[in-house]
């Protein structure tokens, strides 16, 4: 079947649903297209918080959340992209509460903030109250309230849609290819602009915070035509996943009061960041713990994780202000955190790199030109505002400001064409040529079981910490793996509800991703943020103060660089 | 009628326990009626139902199809009937439902609305209900510069209600919804509630109006079904005698 919009979304998290709300704005007509229902999406789990410097509780300046941004991203960060996010991202706050999103309040009514890693007043004297939250839910509200105001506005949706081709002929992106889930049909959808919101890819590990369905399709598919993915060797480690479940527990614990404590009880971040403790940002505290947990500091009978210790909050407050992890707790480890420690281990969590943008959101095809019509905002794109590493609460702003400029650019410019490109003539012949292979090919290996192969690589060899054997070790293994994908087999030969088949689609974009991580990771010799190389284990600003631009040619990846923008700030030791 | 996997003897590590899922299948394309069958499945201490029923779909039968993606409680994919109560399959241990040595979990698709394949049901009849009630703020004349105040207390009052997931474990255990599927159901009444008892919201009479309609919150019964089946832990009877209450006073 064939569709035709003026905008189309793909992907209905809260850069999607932010984006569709302001392309709506411009006159034009808009779709969303996800594969699973909205308030599925993954936004839902994030807890904390998002930053913006409103000052409801102390002092607080864009320009500290600007520098500790960059800091945070060990000056990675685009400056001119901080700088536009920092400045918005406080009225997509108030525009969030005057959507009816339930903030926690302060005692004034005002929205209620609280401490997170990495934030601090007066460029990282101590640690600032940033954090609007609303209890541990933030994620859960913010994707409601788009949601509802989506519902309100009357936006076309799509649901368990499968994007699985971009369809971009003579440089411009007209269109893209779907899968309908209920019945197997390929959709064609012609658009003058598309706006890719589909989140990351942490599933090419095991342990991970990330939903079963972030497989970074549309990083994939983007990437398959030979375009560009960025800074794809940054991946952050949330460092308080639930032991051996990956499941997150919110940085917000440490912002309350909560401790990291190794086995012998000793709050150990006071060694690693004397100023700011256990509240350093996410890629320091990750290697802390396992720094510990290597030096056989590790608590539980094999030594394999940590202790997030609430135990000296009062039990009011941890149900006042974070109920949802208590409740994790209890229910995935049968620990009562008012009495006992929380076991916990660094979790995959957020993908620093992606599709690269500039700053309203176009897709680049290089280092300076844009894919006409091709938009992306969220964790799928790289502005990029989170360089090496990204702050906690960070990616909730991430999806308001850039989804919101992701929506105004796309609208601009299917206003500005006065008719749609026409598509090629047969746009669904890959993704049919694709299907048909996996589903009839008769193949004998089994999906899940190289997939599990491919995040137990990838845990081993591709996370916390790397050298260049371990990656080596890594590309072989991933090498192999995308050998025996050739010949992986579907059961299922239905057309209804296939999520076997997609299942298999799937891992064909993480074993791509994979790839270009490793490859990325083993060509930058420094360590910087969330790129940690044991055999490097000093930043090299001479060297590598630059973006890697990764391509794919032919069966090889090649790797290009691209310039950091420095604005305000200059690169200084990193240190808490 | 009940197929059961012919198989030669499931390995069983020293940790895993060996359950049996009784699952009810359903899939026109391959047969009209829906039936039961059986799966020997290792399980760990600590492993969701999610996880048993990803070991039958990856290493077992591949078509077996459900709806999943947080795997922890917040998405809301997941929700079905297991030992015959709503649950969702990421948020109950095997080791919870009697899931010990040789027992069996029998799973099912949600009920009243449509089975379209195994434990996926049609969800637009739950969606549409839900947005019939005017799922968003509504405010009139200008608003502020920065955010609107709102007390802690006027927040605390509709606390309860922002915390649904729209799972349909609420709606899909209503006896009335069963056999009446024009009713709301009520999880729209919940995300009404949401509305109605937010101090800044203005939109009160228009939505109780909507819910004072026949197939409306009157057609509640008090059953509890709901309350027993959130897997958030909403007091979702509270919350509908709340608004009950409140079209009867017309006082929020």
């Amino acid at each position: 079947m064939h569709h035709k919009y003026d905008v189309l979304v793909v992907g209905a998290g809260g850069a999607g649903l932010m984006a569709a709300l302001y392309a709506a704005k411009g006159d034009v007509s808009v779709a969303v297209i996800s594969k699973l229902y909205p308030t599925r999406s993954h936004t839902g789990a994030a807890q904390g918080g998002v930053g913006a410097a409103l000052g409801n509780i102390g002092e607080d300046h864009w320009e500290w959340h600007m520098f500790d941004t960059i800091k945070g991203g060990d000056y990675l960060t685009d400056q001119d992209a901080a700088e536009v996010f920092s400045k918005d991202v406080i009225d997509a706050v108030y525009e969030l509460e005057h959507m009816g999103l339930p903030f926690s309040r302060t005692p004034e009514g005002k929205i209620a903030q609280r401490k997170f890693g990495g934030h601090t007043r007066e460029f990282g004297k101590a640690a600032v109250e940033r954090s609007c939250y609303a209890k541990d839910r933030t994620g859960h509200m913010i994707l409601q309230t788009l949601y509802q105001q989506n519902v309100k506005e009357g936006t076309t949706f799509f649901n368990e849609f499968h994007v699985l081709d971009l369809i971009i002929e003579n440089g411009r992106c007209c269109g893209v290819v779907a899968f309908e889930l209920a019945t197997g049909e390929i959709h064609t959808f012609q658009a003058k602009s598309v706006i890719l919101a589909s989140g990351g890819y942490g599933r090419i590990f095991k342990i991970t915070s990330n939903a079963l369905t972030l497989s970074g399709d549309l990083m994939s598919i983007y990437y398959r035509k030979g375009l560009p993915l960025e800074d794809m060797e940054f991946y952050q480690f949330h460092p308080t996943g639930l032991t051996k479940l990956g499941i997150l527990i919110t940085e917000g614990v440490r912002g309350e009061g909560g401790i990291l404590r190794n086995k012998d009880g000793e709050r150990f971040m006071e060694r690693y960041a004397p100023t700011i403790k256990d509240l350093a940002p996410r890629d320091m505290v990750a290697r802390a713990i396992y720094t510990e947990i290597r030096a056989g500091r590790g608590c539980g009978p094999a030594g394999d994780h940590i202790f997030l210790d609430l135990t000296h909050l009062p039990p009011e407050q941890l149900d006042a202000k974070l109920p949802d992890i208590t409740e994790f707790a209890r229910t995935y480890l049968g620990i009562e955190p008012y009495t006992d420690p929380i076991p916990i281990q660094p979790t995959a969590h957020y993908a620093m790199g992606g599709v690269p943008t500039n700053i309203d959101a176009q897709v680049l095809r290089n280092n300076t030109d844009i894919v006409p019509g091709l938009f992306a905002a969220g964790e799928v794109a790289c502005v990029s505002v989170h360089g090496a590493n990204r702050l906690g609460t960070n990616s909730l702003l991430d999806i308001n400001v850039f989804g919101r400029r992701g929506g105004l650019s796309a609208a601009a410019y299917a206003n500005s064409l006065a008719a749609h490109v026409d598509l090629p003539d047969n746009p669904v012949d890959d993704v049919v040529a694709l299907l048909q292979r996996l589903r009839d090919g008769g193949g004998t290996e089994n999906v899940a079981t190289i997939r599990s192969e491919l995040q137990e690589t990838m845990d081993a060899h591709a996370s916390v910490y790397r050298t260049e054997e371990t990656l080596k070790q890594a590309e072989v293994d991933i090498a192999g793996l995308k050998a025996r994908y050739v010949h992986v087999g579907v059961a299922d030969r239905g057309l209804r509800y296939n999520t076997e088949l997609l299942e298999a689609v799937e891992l064909g974009f993480l074993l791509d991703l994979a790839e270009v991580m490793v490859v990325s990771a083993k060509a930058r010799n420094e360590s910087r943020g969330g790129h940690f190389r044991e055999d490097f284990p000093h930043r090299d600003d001479v060297n590598f103060m630059r973006h890697t631009m990764a391509y794919k040619d032919g069966g090889d990846i090649r790797l290009d660089y691209k310039p950091v923008v420095q604005t305000r700030y200059q690169p200084m030791e990193r240190k808490y | 009628m009940t197929v059961t996997q012919e198989r030669p003897a499931v390995e069983v590590a020293d940790h895993q326990q060996l359950v049996t899922l009784k699952i009810r299948r359903y899939d026109p394309e391959v047969d009209p009626e829906a039936n039961w069958q059986e799966f020997q499945v290792p399980v760990e201490k600590g492993d969701r139902l999610l996880d048993a029923l990803h070991h039958v779909k990856w290493y077992l039968d591949g078509s077996l199809t459900f709806r999943r993606s947080c795997a922890h409680g917040v998405c809301g994919s997941d929700a079905m009937r297991v030992n015959g109560v709503n649950r969702l399959a990421c948020k109950v241990l095997v080791k919870d439902l009697g899931g010990r040595d040789g027992d069996t979990i029998t799973v099912e698709p949600i009920k009243g609305l449509a089975v379209l394949k195994d434990l996926v049901v049609d969800m637009d009849p739950f969606f549409e209900a839900f947005k019939s009630i005017k799922p968003f703020l509504i405010t009139s004349g200008n608003e502020p510069t920065r955010e609107r105040l709102q007390s802690a207390e006027d927040r605390a009052r509709f606390e309860d209600t922002t915390k649904c997931i729209m799972c349909a474990a609420c709606t899909t255990a209503c006896p009335v919804f069963w056999n009446d599927e024009a009713y709301f159901g009520p999880q729209a009444i919940v995300m009404a509630h949401r509305f109605i008892f937010d101090s800044r919201d203005e939109g009160a009479d228009e939505r109780l109006e909507i819910l004072n309609e026949k197939e409306g919150v009157w057609r509640c019964r008090t059953t509890f079904n709901c309350t027993d089946a959130c897997p958030r832990g909403i007091q979702v009877t509270k919350a509908i005698q709340e608004v009950k209450r409140a079209l009867i006073f017309r006082k929020v």
